[in-house]
């Protein structure tokens, strides 16, 4: 039944009256009216759920990168490789090298091992340059070159490729040659373009002759500058390692490491295995959870708090609202709006404002990953859930904001809001 | 008005008052009778805080009666659930204020299609009814103006568009000329004339004798209590 103009036929009871309703598209259509009739205001109010809901995309957009980068530096080389590092234990001072001549062959020995050597850097004292020529012209600046003493197995469990030449192997170590093998940039600086020539290089007075140039190693790249040679040719030479003591690179293969590094000191030394300290390749595991960890929480926690805010910030705002619009909610009443439809109003404002930040925020919160990703070169790494959640993060938070404000508009008595 | 008893009156007031609950209770509208048949353009006199706008708040179905019944278009008002009293309030009641009450930032053809929203008017209707309505009130040509780009006079004409868009059964203005100038009030005074003479029932309040000279029938409130000059006797 209607109430049309101009004397309607006579009236049917009262329960047959047309109830005030509305199309819910319109009430929709409302509301975003509301929004974006001032759209400074609503940007403003909208700015503590966009910093929440963006902190939120950040905080977990950047964690999952961060742990995903772990997960890339901690790759095969690194699982297959084991330092021993020469403490001399309680003997330190008495022992100056804690391993033995046949150090390689001990670990090579062991199950999962593809190579290992010995190695340390000589000290050279200032006069001792590495040279090309026995005398040192005048105007040439003293170059500072390190001199590695190294087991044959180590350049082996560096896993080098050659630019020209060999390496030393056991024939030159147990018998002392005065063999160098030299980094390939080491050796553009000394002048060495060819080995065909036979060339030496003087290291103090000693020569040694180059038997091969390393183009490029995958474990232990400052061999690349450096001169090495052999181990017992060095301590005839200059005596047992003085400022810094020996260590082993072991290589193993995949899964071995930590096996290796369990049995190394016993295999090395088994009367003072307390001489030597294993390294083995830091735990996956442990590495992801460390970063997973507290601080992770703690982020979240601070999005939570900017959360917060923006709700109070869209309370607020809506309360305000509330009032200075009493005059239009009078008016909705008059032409026929429900408390009901007032609420619903409002509350689909501020909902619509929380869901506004919470995209702006979800943008903003990806951004921010995916530049701090392209300026570390990282690979920016962000779980699609929260993405989509995080909108909804917004429109909750706009929803649960309204809740209040949106019942008090509906609670304004419409002859009062009228006279104003 | 013997010659209306077949159809019942479009407002009929039977010892209606209104009392605010106190401490202390406030009678803003001692118990009154009063009829306004259909077709009839009636002018409610009084000063500022005589009660008019208790009396407007009760027939406009913004308040009810504490005492007493209220018919309109013939039914008792008090059998109405909040959301009946909404929907009758829309269907046949067109409201006119003294502070025009456009939505600021919409247009005037949104605000006046607004009546119609809760009407669940579809938007094409909307749109064409709007526009009828603002050529009758002489503004065809101003539909997509805000309403600071308008002239006072020219507010209160959108207002009218707007409560007679719904298609009410009657007018209800407070004050319509309250905040304009007098010949800007004359014109839309004769603009009420011309709805009236179309046949709207119009109730107009106001505290202005020149605006209630306008009227058929004058009715006064005074200090809450009402009185018709020259037709107590109809009444009683």
């Amino acid at each position: 039944m209607k109430l049309t103009a101009h004397r309607p036929a006579p009236q049917p009871r009262a329960d047959s009256v047309q109830r005030s309703s509305i199309y819910a598209r319109d009430l929709f259509v409302e509301a975003l009216a509301g929004v974006l009739q001032r759209p400074g205001r609503s940007a403003l109010t909208a700015l503590g759920t966009v910093l929440g809901v963006g902190a939120f995309i950040a905080v977990l957009g950047l964690t999952s990168t961060t742990a995903s980068q772990i997960d890339a530096r901690f790759n095969e080389l690194t699982a297959t490789q084991v330092t021993v590092k020469d403490s001399g234990g309680s003997d330190a001072a008495k022992v100056p090298l804690a391993f033995p001549r046949n150090a390689d062959a001990r670990i090579e020995r062991l199950n999962g091992v593809t190579a290992a050597g010995v190695y340390w850097r000589v000290r050279l004292s200032a006069d001792r340059t590495v040279r090309s020529t026995p005398f040192r012209p005048s105007d040439e600046p003293p170059l500072r070159t390190d001199v590695i003493a190294a087991s044959p197995g180590l350049l082996n469990s560096a896993g080098p490729r050659m630019a020209e030449g060999r390496l030393f192997d056991s024939y030159h170590d147990a018998n002392r040659q005065q063999v160098a093998v030299l980094g390939s940039a080491v050796a553009a600086r000394l002048g060495i373009t060819t080995l065909d020539t036979q060339p030496a290089v003087f290291i103090g007075n000693t020569p040694f002759t180059v038997i091969g140039v390393l183009d490029d190693v995958i474990r232990k790249p400052d061999l690349l500058l450096s001169v090495v040679v052999p181990r017992t040719t060095a301590e005839h030479i200059w005596g047992p390692p003085s400022d810094e003591r020996a260590e082993m690179l072991i290589a193993t293969r995949l899964g071995a490491a930590r096996q290796v590094a369990d049995e190394a000191a016993a295999a090395l030394r088994p009367e003072h295995p307390d001489y030597f300290k294993s390294i083995p390749p830091p735990d996956p595991k442990t590495l992801r959870s460390d970063v997973g960890g507290d601080l992770n929480q703690l982020f979240l926690l601070l999005a939570l708090v900017c959360l917060l805010i923006g709700a109070v910030g869209i309370a607020n705002t809506t309360l305000v609202a509330v009032m200075e619009r009493t005059a239009e909610i009078g008016l909705r009443r008059a032409l026929g709006a429900r408390g009901f439809h007032i609420t619903v109003q409002f509350l689909a404002e501020s909902t619509a404002l929380g869901l506004l930040g919470g995209l702006m925020g979800t943008s903003l919160g990806t951004i921010s990953v995916v530049g701090v990703s392209a300026a570390q070169q990282w690979t920016p790494v962000l779980d699609t859930g929260a993405i989509l959640a995080a909108p909804a993060l917004g429109l909750a938070t706009g929803l649960l904001a309204g809740l209040y404000p949106a019942w008090k508009a509906s609670r304004v008595p419409p002859a009062e809001a009228l006279r104003r | 008005m013997t010659a209306h008893t077949a159809t019942p009156p479009m407002i009929e007031l039977r010892a209606a008052g209104l009392t605010y609950p106190g401490p202390p209770p406030v009678a803003a509208l001692t118990p009154c009778d009063l009829k306004i048949e259909d077709g009839e353009y009636v002018t409610v006199m009084g000063p500022s805080g005589s009660g008019k706008s208790t009396f407007l708040n009760i027939i406009g179905l913004l308040d009810t009666p504490t005492t007493g019944r209220y018919l309109l278009d013939g039914f008792d008002t008090a059998a109405l659930s909040d959301a009946e009293r909404t929907g009758v309030r829309s269907a046949t009641i067109g409201f006119v204020f003294q502070a025009f009450h456009l939505l600021p930032h919409r247009s005037a053809r949104e605000n006046v299609e607004l009546a119609m929203l809760y009407q669940r008017v579809p938007r094409r209707r909307r749109s064409q009814r709007a526009q009828e309505a603002m050529t009758r009130v002489g503004l065809g040509h101003r539909l997509d103006a805000l309403p600071t780009q308008l002239s006072g006079g020219e507010r209160q004409r959108v207002a009218i568009a707007r409560a007679l868009v719904g298609r009410p059964s009657l007018l209800l203005c407070d004050e319509p000329t309250g905040n304009l100038d007098s010949d800007t009030a004359k014109s839309l005074l004769d603009l009420l004339s011309d709805l009236h003479r179309d046949g709207m029932t119009t109730v107009v309040i106001t505290h202005d004798v020149q605006v209630a000279a306008r009227g058929q029938r004058a009715v006064t409130i005074r200090d809450g209590v009402m009185s018709e000059p020259g037709r107590r006797g109809d009444d009683a």
